[in-house]
């Protein structure tokens, strides 16, 4: 009988992204009542026997069951928004979240270009009635503040022009924030968060190759006892390392929610700016392709969308 | 007729003695577009920029107004700024005015023209320039993109006015909390949350910021908070310190004149006349002379129209 298999998709909807509609339409569906019910009483973890006679559907299950539904819908309206609008929600949900999704507003704020992120306080103004510096104040409570306001009001150069002797300098100013980190933390630093954060992106990547010559190694190992500005850092260095990162968070089993989210977020904002060079990155990364990935754990209309968004300019 | 301009400033500069009146006559009339018609139309017949020409031919203080007039006021407050970068002390106080008293908007393309013109940003200078208090004061409000609508929040506006005032208390002045407050608040949510620290506490929030005379950073503060609720009131008080001293600060004057010729020096004109008795027309006659009063002048007469 074709039961075990209809109990497999309804089992796999609870894990990985999305619903296998074309299986529930082909199964399902053609289920009579006896077949509903038998599906019911072998089904513990779906269904509750209730003391009055009959298997009530657990609702965190059902709950479980809408968000996966939910996943292509969220999907499409973010693809089909105005890019400075969705990074605009994107803040904000990520403030709404705290801290664990602070990592976002780091996201945003550096892979962005200075017009996109410009582009995002105006929509956040015409979203919220408020700009996004002073949310970010108002709401961030730790030491991790003073760094994300100046992140996010940032408008930086982005000209050909850099003074290399400054670079050099600055580097040297960061590798001693380094060292000295047992004693002051680099991200209380002012001189580290003004660095990072005023700086043109050319200027910084000329910082970090004199910061290797100085210390031996990539600026991203030695800031791995802070995590924002190792974020910080990562996005500037090399954002499709960072994104190929949170990708891999986001697709493993046991990633939670915030994790999966990424998923999504990623996707959609980078389709079409460097999801070639993240795929790459990916690959050399995990081994395996961006794409198959997705196919393993991702099920359904979602899935295939989020396909076409990653093979999107295959063929331009 | 902006070619015909254009022509005639060519003539009166070139050698055959510097027409200044007619470089005043010509300019000081000129709003900020045609004022960069102008610009443009003379580069492309004459292949140099007015501006160089100009400063081939002037001096000092009316070619500074010159200068300063003749730019478009994105590019002259990015000029101003920059100036202040490379020198100190009354630079703080330009930088915070340009920051607070142009709109939100303004400010964004005061920053744009930073860019364009010296090739950093805006925030990364200023960053670079100062220390300790005042960069913690003057990044933000630099770099800051308020909202610029006209809701107010009348709970947030109590709890954040007693926040200054709790700080304030402290002696906290520089203090994160007054910071976020005034450098990512939006004017109007800053100008109710004052008017309740008034109302709550009996009087204006810089009569607590005057505990020494000294401290610059005091000042500043003082001066920030004028300027994002009533700039006109700053905008007097430092025309009334320029004309004053003993030897005009031409610099200010020069400043606050062409600055706010195109947005409120009447207001202006109106309060230093009721604050001082005597029409800022007649003070600029008193303390300046030449070809620099007479640009002043025009400028400050033109505000009338």
């Amino acid at each position: 009988m074709a039961l075990p298999v209809e109990h497999e998709a309804l089992t796999k909807a609870f894990s990985g992204f999305g619903v296998n509609e074309k299986l529930f339409i082909s199964e399902l569906g053609r289920w009579h009542s006896e077949q509903r019910k038998v599906f019911r009483k072998r089904s513990e973890q779906f269904f509750i026997e209730d003391e009055r006679g009959f298997e009530r559907w657990d609702h965190h299950h059902v709950a479980l069951l809408e968000r996966e539904f939910l996943r292509f819908k969220t999907t499409l309206v973010l693809w089909t928004m105005h890019p400075w609008e969705r990074d605009a929600g994107l803040a904000n949900e990520a403030l709404i979240n705290g801290p664990q999704s602070y990592g976002v507003l780091i996201e945003i704020a550096c892979t962005r270009s200075s017009e996109e992120l410009l582009g995002a306080r105006r929509a956040y103004h015409s979203l919220f009635d408020l700009s996004i510096e002073e949310d970010v104040a108002s709401q961030v409570d730790g030491p991790e503040r003073k760094l994300l306001v100046a992140l996010v009001s940032a408008y930086r150069y982005e000209g050909p022009s850099v003074k290399e002797e400054v670079a050099k300098a600055e580097a040297k100013i960061l590798y001693n924030a380094i060292k000295n980190g047992v004693s002051k933390k680099p991200s209380e630093d002012d001189e580290v968060v003004r660095i990072l954060s005023t700086r043109s992106k050319l200027h910084l990547k000329t910082l970090f190759h004199y910061y290797k010559e100085i210390s031996g190694h990539n600026i991203v190992v030695d800031f791995d006892v802070d995590m924002y500005l190792k974020q910080t850092v990562e996005c500037m260095y090399a954002p499709q390392t960072y994104f190929s990162q949170v990708l891999d968070a986001a697709l493993r089993d046991d990633a939670d929610e915030a994790a999966k989210r990424a998923l999504i977020r990623v996707i959609v904002t980078r389709a079409e700016v460097d999801m070639k060079e993240i795929k790459e990155v990916y690959c050399k990364l995990y081994g395996v392709s961006l794409s198959e990935t997705i196919e393993a754990k991702a099920h359904g209309n979602f899935k295939d969308f989020l396909l076409a968004l990653v093979e999107k300019g295959q063929s331009d | 007729m902006q070619h015909a301009a254009g022509d005639e400033a060519f003539d009166s500069s070139l050698g055959w003695g510097t027409n200044e009146a007619l470089i005043i006559s010509i300019l000081a009339h000129r709003d900020a577009a045609q004022r960069n018609l102008i610009r443009q139309t003379y580069a492309k017949t004459y292949g140099e920029d007015l501006l160089k020409v100009l400063d081939k031919e002037l001096s000092n203080d009316f070619e500074r107004a010159v200068l300063l007039w003749t730019l478009d006021p994105a590019e002259r407050d990015a000029y101003l700024a920059n100036e202040t970068t490379k020198r100190w002390s009354s630079s703080n106080l330009v930088l915070m005015e340009i920051a607070c008293t142009r709109s939100p908007h303004e400010l964004l393309l005061a920053r744009q023209a930073y860019h364009a013109r010296f090739k950093k940003s805006l925030e990364e200078d200023v960053a670079h320039h100062t220390t300790g208090d005042f960069r913690k004061l003057l990044v933000p409000l630099v770099s800051s993109y308020r909202y610029e609508g006209d809701e107010v929040n009348m709970t947030l506006a109590k709890t954040e006015a007693k926040i200054l005032h709790a700080k304030i208390s402290a002696k906290a002045y520089s203090d994160e909390e007054v910071i976020r407050i005034l450098s990512t608040r939006s004017k109007a949510q800053i100008n109710a949350t004052l008017n309740h620290y008034d109302n709550e506490f009996g009087h204006d929030i810089n009569k607590d910021l005057k505990d020494d005379p000294k401290d610059e950073f005091l000042a500043l503060l003082r001066a920030t908070v004028k300027c994002l609720t009533r700039p006109q009131i700053y905008f007097e008080k430092v025309l009334r310190l320029a004309i004053n001293k003993r030897g005009t600060d031409e610099g200010a004057l020069t400043r606050v004149v062409t600055t706010r010729a195109e947005v409120d020096l009447k207001v202006i004109k109106d309060e230093y006349h009721r604050r001082n008795s005597v029409p800022l027309d007649r003070a600029i006659g008193k303390d300046t002379h030449g070809d620099y009063e007479k640009m002043l002048l025009e400028l400050v007469g033109r505000s009338d129209a």
